[in-house]
C-alpha cells in the first residue's frame, strides 16, 4: 500500500482502530437498541437510522475483547457493506487520520484468535499503532 | 450502436414483448372463434407493426419471419384460408421464434444465429394450401355472434355484408404483399365485420409501400387506432422508482405515527387540526402509492390460455379456459410471488385433473374439459380459485401413496377424513402421477406451491368431488409492504404478530392465571372450549428470563394458527393493533426463523416481527416435516414397533395403558351425576350428541377402582369416523414421546402389545378392536 489514505478512527478497549473513510456512511452517537433474542452474541440489536433498520454489531465481542464497562454508552460507526449498512459499536470516536502507505505492515504471525481475520494490518504511527479493520469480515457474524 | 439507437431498440423491445403477449392471447382466443375478424385484424396489426419496426431497425431475419407470418394471416383474414389447429400451432411457433430473436437482440444487440428456415417453409406451405372448406354461406351471421364487442370503429351498418365486402376485398388484393398469392377463392364475406379499420389499414399499407421505410408509419398508426385514449393518459414508470416511493411513504407513515403520539397530549387546537390533516393526507398518499403498485391478476392469467392450449395438445386432452375477475388487483411483489405456483396449479389441473376425451364421454361429460380461474376480493384478501371439472382426487390412491411414501402410517391414513386425505397432496415428496412426464409428476410441486403461498402469508385449500372435479382455493394478502399486526410485549420489548395468523386472544386472571395452564408431562396446554391448546411461552422460545407460574397475576394467550394448527402464545402484555411497515432483516439475522422482519414503531423504536410458522416450528407445534421430507415418519408412525411416537398414558386399576395421542380427540372430566343410561348403555350428553361410555376396566376384565364420591369421571374421547366413544379410565397419567422397546406380543385382541414405558410395563390399546368388542356386546345384549 502506498500513497495517502484517510481513515476514520475509533477506540476499542484502549486499542486504536481505523476504517477507510470511503467505507463509512456516518458516525452517530448512541442510539437506543432493540435487542434480538436468539441472534449471535455479537449482534447487539437493531437501531432506527432515519427509517432504515440497521443491525448493530458489538465490535468488542466480535474481536474477542472484554465487554464494555457497565454504563458506558457505545458510539455507532455505520459502515457500508455488501449487504447494506451495518453499525459497528465502538467505545469512542477519534479523528479522521491521513496516513502514508509506507507505514503499513501486515499483522505478525503471533496474532491469532478471532482477530486474525479481522485485522488487515497496522500503520506504524509515531506514537501508536493504527489497526486497520477488515470491514467486510467484521460485519459478518455466525448464524444465531 | 449509438446511445440514441440503443434507446430506440430498447423501446422496440419493450413494445414488442407486450405485443407478443397480446399475440399469444389473440391466437388462442382465435381458435375458439376462428371467424372473428376482430381478432384476426388485431393479430395482423400486431405482426405488421413488428415487421415494420424491425425493417426500420435493420433486423432482417426478424423481418423475414414476421413477413411470412403476415402473409399467412392476410389470407386467413381474407377468408381464403380457414384456421386449423395446425395453423395456430405454426403461428404460435412464429411467436416463439420472434420471442427468441428478441431475446437475442436484448442480450447481444444482434439477431443471433438461430435458423428459422423450417418455420418459414411451414408458414409458406400453409399459406399456399387452399382452404379445406369454403366459408359456408352462414358465416357472416355466425361471425356477428362470435365477434366481441368492438370498442373502436364499429361497423355503422350491420346490414348486408357483401356490399361492403366487395371493395374491401378489391383493395386488399391490390395491396396484398405477396403477388404470387392465388386469386380470391370465392367471395370473402368473413372479413366484412372488421372492414372499416381494415380499409384504413390497407390504405395505410398501400401508401407506405411506396415509401422505402414503412416501419414508423406502420408502427404508429395501428397503435393510435387501438387505444389512443390509453396511450395519452398513461406513462411508463420504472418499478424501482415506485419501490423507492413506497419506502418513502412507509417512512412518512412512521413519522406520522410518531407525531400523532407526541401530540396526543397537547390541547393546541391549531396543532391538532394540522395533525389531523397530516394524518388524512398521509393515509391517502399511502393508499395512492399502493395503488400504483397494484396490477390486475389478468397480467399473469394472460399467459394461461397459451399454456393450457399447448399442454392440452401434449396430453391429448381438450380444455377450455374460463376466467372471472381478471381485473382483481394485487401488489406487484405478490403478483410475482404467485405466478409460478399458479402456473403449476394450472398445469396440474390439466395433467392430473381433466380426463382424456373418451374417458369424459364415457362418464357422460362433454369431451372438452373446463378449467376455471376465478379471483375476487374478500375481507382484505384476494381469493383465487382454480377449478376443473375433471375426475376429482382419487383419495384411495392418495392414501395408498402416502402410506407407500411413508408420509403417514396405514392406520392414520384410514382414520383420515377425506378432507385431510386431500391435504396429503401438499406433503413433500408426494406425487401420484404413475410416470414422470415433462409436465408434472416429479414429486415436487404441490408442497412447493403451498410453501410459496404461505411464505407470503397466504393459505391453500383443496376441495374435490369424485367425478365432478377439483378446486384449489388460495387466499392471498393484498400487499406485503404494510400489514396489520398485533403488538405484544415480552420482557420489556415489543413484538409485532401479523394479524393474518391471529385467531383470538385469551386473558386469564387470578386463580385461572396460576392454574389455567396445565401440564401434560411438562408440555403446557390450555383447555380452550374443551380442546387442548398447546401453549408456547414466548419468553422461553426467545431464551428470555422466565416468570414463575406462581408469580403470574395475569396470563395473556395469543391464539395463533400455524399450518392450520392452533396454538397459544403466552406473552407478557397485549398492546394494540397497528398497521406496520415491514422491513427486511439484515443478512446477519436472516438465519433466525422466528422473525419475519422488523418495523419501526410510533415512538421511533424498532420492533421485531414474529414469524408465526417459524415460531411454531421452533416450539415443535408443527413438525418440520415439510422441510425435511420424511422426517415426520418417525414422529407419527402409528403403532409400528421401533418408531418414535407420542403416547397418552392412562391408568386403570393399577394397570398402565397407552394410546397413540393422534387417536385421542379430547380429554374430558364428566361429573358422575350426568351419566345416563340408554338401552343399557352408559351415555352422557356431550356437545349436543349422545356419547356412549366404555369402562375400559370392565371390558378388559380388570375391574375399575371406585372413585371417591362426587369425583369426576376421567374420559378419553375417541372419534372413529362420525361416531365418538368415551373411554372411562381411572386416571390420565401422562403424555410421553418414546420409542417402543422390550415389547411382548399381546394375547388379547384389544391390546396391540405390551412395552416398557418409563420403566413400567404398559399395554398399548387397540382402540378399534376395543370399541368393536363393546359394540358386539351391545348388539348381543340388544338382541
Amino acid at each position: 500500500m502506498s500513497g495517502q489514505t484517510q481513515y476514520c478512527t475509533f477506540f476499542l478497549d484502549g486499542l486504536f482502530f481505523g476504517v477507510p473513510v470511503q467505507q463509512v456512511q456516518e458516525v452517530i452517537r448512541y442510539q437506543e437498541l432493540t435487542r434480538v433474542p436468539l441472534a449471535a452474541p455479537e449482534v447487539s440489536g437493531l437501531i432506527n437510522l432515519r427509517g432504515q433498520i440497521v443491525t448493530a454489531i458489538d465490535l468488542r465481542r466480535r474481536l474477542g475483547l472484554p465487554p464494555r464497562p457497565e454504563g458506558r454508552r457505545p458510539m455507532n460507526v455505520v459502515v457500508r457493506s455488501e449487504e447494506g449498512a451495518v453499525s459497528l459499536l465502538v467505545d469512542e470516536i477519534g479523528d479522521v487520520q491521513e496516513v502514508d502507505g509506507s507505514l503499513f505492515e501486515p499483522p505478525p504471525p503471533t496474532l491469532h484468535g478471532p482477530a486474525r481475520n479481522l485485522i488487515r494490518g497496522a500503520y506504524k504511527l509515531a506514537d501508536r499503532l493504527l489497526l486497520v479493520l477488515e470491514t467486510q469480515h467484521a460485519v459478518q457474524v455466525p448464524d444465531g | 450502436m449509438t446511445q440514441h439507437d440503443q434507446d430506440i431498440v430498447r423501446d422496440f423491445l419493450v413494445e414488442s414483448y407486450e405485443n407478443l403477449d397480446q399475440l399469444d392471447r389473440d391466437l388462442v382466443a382465435l381458435e375458439q372463434q376462428p371467424r372473428s375478424a376482430e381478432r384476426l385484424s388485431s393479430i395482423f396489426r400486431t405482426l405488421h407493426t413488428l415487421k415494420g419496426t424491425c425493417g426500420f431497425l435493420g433486423f432482417s431475419k426478424l423481418e423475414a419471419v414476421a413477413h411470412v407470418g403476415e402473409n399467412l394471416l392476410s389470407r386467413l383474414r381474407d377468408g381464403k384460408l380457414l384456421l386449423r389447429p395446425e395453423i395456430t400451432t405454426a403461428l404460435l411457433a412464429l411467436v416463439d421464434a420472434v420471442r427468441d430473436i428478441l431475446g437475442q437482440i436484448e442480450a447481444t444487440g444482434q439477431e443471433g444465429s438461430g435458423d428459422y428456415t423450417a418455420l418459414i417453409q411451414t408458414l409458406s406451405r400453409l399459406q399456399e394450401e387452399p382452404a379445406d372448406q369454403q366459408p359456408d354461406p352462414q358465416s357472416p351471421h355466425l361471425q356477428a355472434e362470435d365477434r366481441e364487442p368492438q370498442l373502436q370503429a364499429p361497423s355503422p351498418i350491420p346490414g348486408p355484408p357483401p356490399q361492403v365486402a366487395e371493395p374491401a376485398a378489391a383493395a386488399r388484393s391490390e395491396a396484398a404483399p405477396s403477388p404470387a398469392a392465388p386469386p380470391p377463392a370465392g367471395p370473402p364475406p368473413a372479413a366484412a365485420a372488421a372492414q372499416p379499420q381494415d380499409e384504413e389499414l390497407e390504405g395505410m399499407r398501400a401508401g407506405s409501400a411506396a415509401l422505402a421505410s414503412e416501419g414508423d408509419a406502420g408502427g404508429g398508426v395501428p397503435e393510435a387506432g387501438r387505444g389512443s385514449a390509453v396511450s395519452e393518459s398513461t406513462i411508463r414508470v420504472d418499478v424501482g422508482l415506485l419501490d423507492k416511493l413506497m419506502n418513502r411513504v412507509g417512512e412518512l407513515v412512521l413519522a406520522r405515527n410518531q407525531i400523532l403520539q407526541f401530540t396526543s397530549h397537547t390541547s393546541d387546537a391549531a396543532l391538532l387540526s394540522t395533525c389531523q390533516r397530516l394524518n388524512l393526507i398521509t393515509t391517502e398518499l399511502q393508499e395512492g402509492v399502493m395503488k400504483t403498485r397494484m396490477q390486475p391478476i389478468g397480467n399473469i392469467w394472460g399467459k394461461f390460455p397459451r399454456v393450457v392450449r399447448d399442454l392440452a395438445l401434449l396430453c391429448g386432452k381438450q380444455v377450455r379456459i374460463e376466467m372471472e375477475g381478471k381485473e382483481t388487483e394485487l401488489d406487484k411483489t405478490i403478483i410475482e410471488a404467485i405466478k409460478d405456483p399458479l402456473t403449476h396449479l394450472v398445469r396440474n389441473a390439466i395433467d392430473h385433473g381433466i380426463e382424456p376425451p373418451p374417458v369424459r364421454q364415457a362418464s357422460g361429460k362433454p369431451a372438452e374439459g373446463c378449467l376455471r380461474l376465478r379471483a375476487f376480493h374478500e375481507g382484505g384478501q384476494v381469493n383465487i380459485e382454480i377449478s376443473d371439472d375433471g375426475a376429482g382426487l382419487n383419495l384411495e390412491r392418495i392414501r395408498h401413496k402416502a402410506v407407500e411414501r411413508g408420509l403417514v402410517s396405514s392406520e392414520q391414513a384410514l382414520r383420515m377424513s377425506d378432507r385431510e386425505a386431500a391435504q396429503l397432496i401438499f406433503a413433500p415428496g408426494f406425487s401420484t402421477a404413475p410416470k414422470v412426464t415433462n409436465v408434472s409428476g416429479r414429486g415436487v410441486g404441490m408442497d412447493v406451491v403451498k410453501t410459496n403461498i404461505e411464505r407470503i402469508g397466504g393459505t391453500v385449500d383443496i376441495q374435490s368431488q369424485p367425478g365432478q372435479g377439483t378446486t384449489v382455493k388460495l387466499k392471498i394478502p393484498l400487499t406485503l409492504a404494510i400489514i396489520p399486526a398485533l403488538i405484544v410485549s415480552c420482557d420489556g420489548d415489543r413484538y409485532a404478530i401479523p394479524q393474518v395468523s391471529l385467531l383470538e386472544l385469551v386473558r386469564l386472571e387470578g386463580e385461572q392465571a396460576r392454574g389455567g395452564i396445565e401440564r401434560l408431562h411438562g408440555a403446557p396446554v390450555y383447555r380452550l372450549r374443551g380442546q387442548l391448546l398447546p401453549i408456547v411461552d414466548l419468553r422461553q422460545e426467545l431464551g428470555l428470563p422466565a416468570i414463575a407460574d406462581a408469580a403470574r397475576e395475569v396470563v395473556n394467550i395469543v391464539v395463533l394458527r400455524a399450518d392450520e394448527r392452533p396454538f397459544g402464545l403466552v406473552v407478557d402484555a397485549i398492546n394494540d393493533t397497528e398497521e406496520i411497515v415491514v422491513k427486511p432483516l439484515s443478512q446477519q439475522l436472516k438465519g433466525i426463523p422466528v422473525y419475519a422482519g422488523a418495523t419501526i414503531m410510533g415512538d421511533g423504536k424498532v420492533a421485531l416481527i414474529l414469524d408465526v410458522l417459524g415460531l411454531a416450528q421452533r416450539a415443535r407445534v408443527v413438525t418440520e416435516g415439510r422441510d425435511r421430507g420424511h422426517g415426520e415418519q418417525g414422529r407419527t408412525g402409528g403403532s409400528e414397533t421401533g418408531a418414535r411416537q407420542t403416547l397418552l398414558i392412562l391408568e386403570v386399576a393399577d394397570r398402565r395403558l397407552a394410546l397413540p395421542i393422534e387417536m385421542v380427540s379430547r380429554l374430558e372430566e364428566i361429573p358422575p351425576a350426568s351419566v345416563e343410561r340408554a338401552d343399557q348403555q352408559e351415555v352422557v350428553q356431550y356437545r349436543g350428541q349422545i356419547l356412549p361410555l366404555v369402562r375400559v376396566g370392565q371390558v378388559l376384565g380388570l375391574g375399575q377402582s371406585v372413585p371417591p364420591p362426587g369425583a369426576s369421571l376421567q374420559v378419553v374421547v375417541y372419534r372413529d369416523g362420525t361416531r365418538s366413544v368415551g373411554l372411562v379410565v381411572d386416571r390420565i397419567a401422562d403424555i410421553v414421546e418414546c420409542t417402543l422397546a422390550a415389547t411382548r406380543a399381546a394375547q388379547r385382541e384389544e391390546i396391540v402389545q405390551s412395552a416398557v414405558i418409563q420403566n413400567r410395563v404398559t399395554d398399548l390399546l387397540n382402540l378399534p378392536a376395543l370399541v368393536r368388542q363393546v359394540e358386539g356386546m351391545w348388539e348381543g345384549g340388544a338382541a
